[in-house]
């Protein structure tokens, strides 16, 4: 089993965070795995991507071309990986900023109000652990929930450890918990 | 011990040349490889290391050429227009035989290019880079856990033939994450060194570092006596894997990053019924010229898949000696290839085509 999963957006939304998650999530659980972040001139506000690979066996190349997922923050990031998503592969979009829905028919799309639900929680940056949220409720054998908090221990800044408390909780919100 | 850990590849480096024993750094930050300088930073003033940030690269491998002088484990990392400006400190290096890491996080180029991952620089790598008659030892790691182990084996290469050594390593390399066991803690003494400037203490006659020989029958001897380890480095040290060619017909030349997107094109290519495999050098100097040649003489064609215009083909065809055609696949500039590129390369190639 290999399952790549493509995460992109704006810079500042957190995509590397989120996929750091995932890949520390893949490493307690023994699996094989690659992170490669798009790297570049552009920051905050920029465009940011990250390529996420988790398998059973060695990880062939880590550049991703076809996602088995793709998690779209945006809607230039939707615009441009839609069409790249392998057919029966899942699309996850952030519904509060993308207004229109998936036009692939031969996927199965999630359009998460992510935003929107991050903001009632009283955490509107933490979107991307909403999308979390709702991936391992969709994927239970890709990213199981248990062992969220120990990868979120790892990934949570050492200065923050309180955020991982407020992650879990926008992780939660996401799962339907 | 076994434990493994998430690391960047620039990191892997850094933590890996610790644990070798390099208690010496010297750099200037560039991207990709940025993420060495700053673990140096973090790590070296806690372990009673140095870390310096130098006013320049030139400065950087200057500094360098002091501390190997010294017979201390040292290195320095840069990315393609960094280790451009490195080049005159590198020569004086190999001419002066003294062991260092340095370490080339490649991007796109030539000039100051761009920032994306690029293998263009293996003609300076390979082929001298620098003035005068001198090869580096050229290792390619194509993962975070060979970017680790082959860290330390450059230092050790370095050492036990008195000559430096270069991971040549990309962009993608640089900034990915995998899993790593990280290699134990060794301690690197310098007793083995009797040629370091360390003190005489009034007990020996002076050792002195040098690249200076005016004379040119002395120079030309001391070239002699460094081309007699480099046939010994060629005899000894050419690293490879051998991947799926036991019974291809078709062979792929790739290192680093590009290897890796070829092994996803092999193992299509053998889902649609074409025999295809490929050979990795984990070496580029000494190339691993023997596995390459033994490979040409039993399959169809062989390409060489590179993220450049075309140079590691060079090698690949002065190995293949006519034994059969070889063939470039390759993008440039930051552009990765695909394994569709490949996979296309290789039908083509194998309904007859060139």
């Amino acid at each position: 089993m290999t399952v790549q999963i493509l995460i992109a957006g704006f810079g500042g939304q957190g995509i590397l965070f989120l996929g750091k998650l995932l890949a520390y999530k893949a490493l307690i659980e023994g699996r094989e795995l690659s992170w490669l972040p798009s790297y570049g001139p552009e920051m905050r506000g920029g465009t940011a991507s990250c390529s996420v690979t988790i398998s059973t066996e060695p990880v062939g190349s880590p550049i991703i071309t076809n996602p088995d997922i793709l998690i779209a923050m945006n809607l230039p990031s939707l615009d441009r990986y839609e069409g790249s998503v392998k057919p029966g592969g899942m699309i996850f979009t952030d519904s509060s900023l993308i207004e229109r829905p998936v036009a692939r028919t031969d996927v199965k799309a999630f359009a998460v109000p992510a935003t929107r639900m991050a903001v009632e929680m009283g955490a509107p940056n933490l979107a991307n652990m909403i999308i979390l949220g709702n991936l391992m409720k969709q994927c239970p054998d890709l990213v199981p929930y248990e062992n969220v908090g120990e990868a979120l221990a790892k990934v949570v800044s050492a200065k923050h450890p309180e955020m991982a408390e407020v992650n879990l909780r926008a992780i939660k919100t996401g799962f339907g918990l | 011990m076994s434990e493994k850990v998430l690391m960047k590849g620039n990191e892997a480096i850094a933590e890996a040349a610790i644990r070798s024993g390099c208690r010496f750094y010297f750099g200037y930050p560039i991207t990709p490889q940025t993420e060495l300088a700053a673990y140096m930073a973090r790590r070296m003033p806690k372990i009673g290391g140095v870390f310096l940030q130098a006013e320049s690269e030139i400065a950087a491998i200057n500094m360098v050429y002091g501390v190997a002088g010294t017979g201390k484990r040292v290195m320095t990392s840069s990315s393609s227009p960094g280790v451009s400006l490195k080049q005159e400190g590198i020569s004086y290096l190999a001419g002066a035989d003294l062991p260092a890491v340095i370490v080339n996080v490649q991007r796109g180029g030539p000039g100051l290019g761009g920032i994306q991952p690029s293998q263009s620089d293996y003609f300076q790598a390979t082929k001298g880079g620098g003035h005068g008659d001198y090869h580096l030892i050229v290792l390619t790691p194509d993962s975070v856990q060979e970017m680790a182990d082959l860290t330390g084996l450059a230092f050790d290469l370095a050492d036990r033939y008195r000559v430096p050594a270069m991971i040549l390593a990309d962009g993608t390399m640089g900034q990915m994450m995998e899993p790593v066991v990280l290699p134990p803690e060794r301690d690197a003494a310098v007793a083995d060194k009797p040629w370091a400037v360390t003190g005489t203490e009034n007990k020996r006659p002076h050792n002195i570092i040098n690249s200076l020989y005016l004379a040119p029958d002395v120079l030309e001897k001391t070239n002699d006596e460094r081309y007699a380890r480099y046939a010994e480095i060629q005899a000894k040290e050419a690293r490879w894997e051998s991947w799926m060619m036991d019974d291809a017909e078709y062979g792929i030349v790739a290192f680093g990053i590009a290897a890796r997107v070829a092994k996803n094109a092999v193992t299509h290519l053998r889902q649609n019924g074409i025999k295809a495999g490929l050979i990795r050098p984990i070496t580029v100097w000494p190339f691993p010229t023997s596995a390459v040649t033994g490979a040409c003489a039993r399959v169809r064609a062989m390409v060489s898949v590179e993220l450049s215009m075309g140079q590691m083909i060079e090698d690949v065809r002065l190995a293949a000696e006519g034994r059969c055609p070889v063939t470039l696949c390759s993008r440039s500039g930051g552009m990765i290839p695909e394994p569709q590129q490949i996979i296309a390369c290789v039908e083509r190639l194998a309904k007859g085509g060139k």
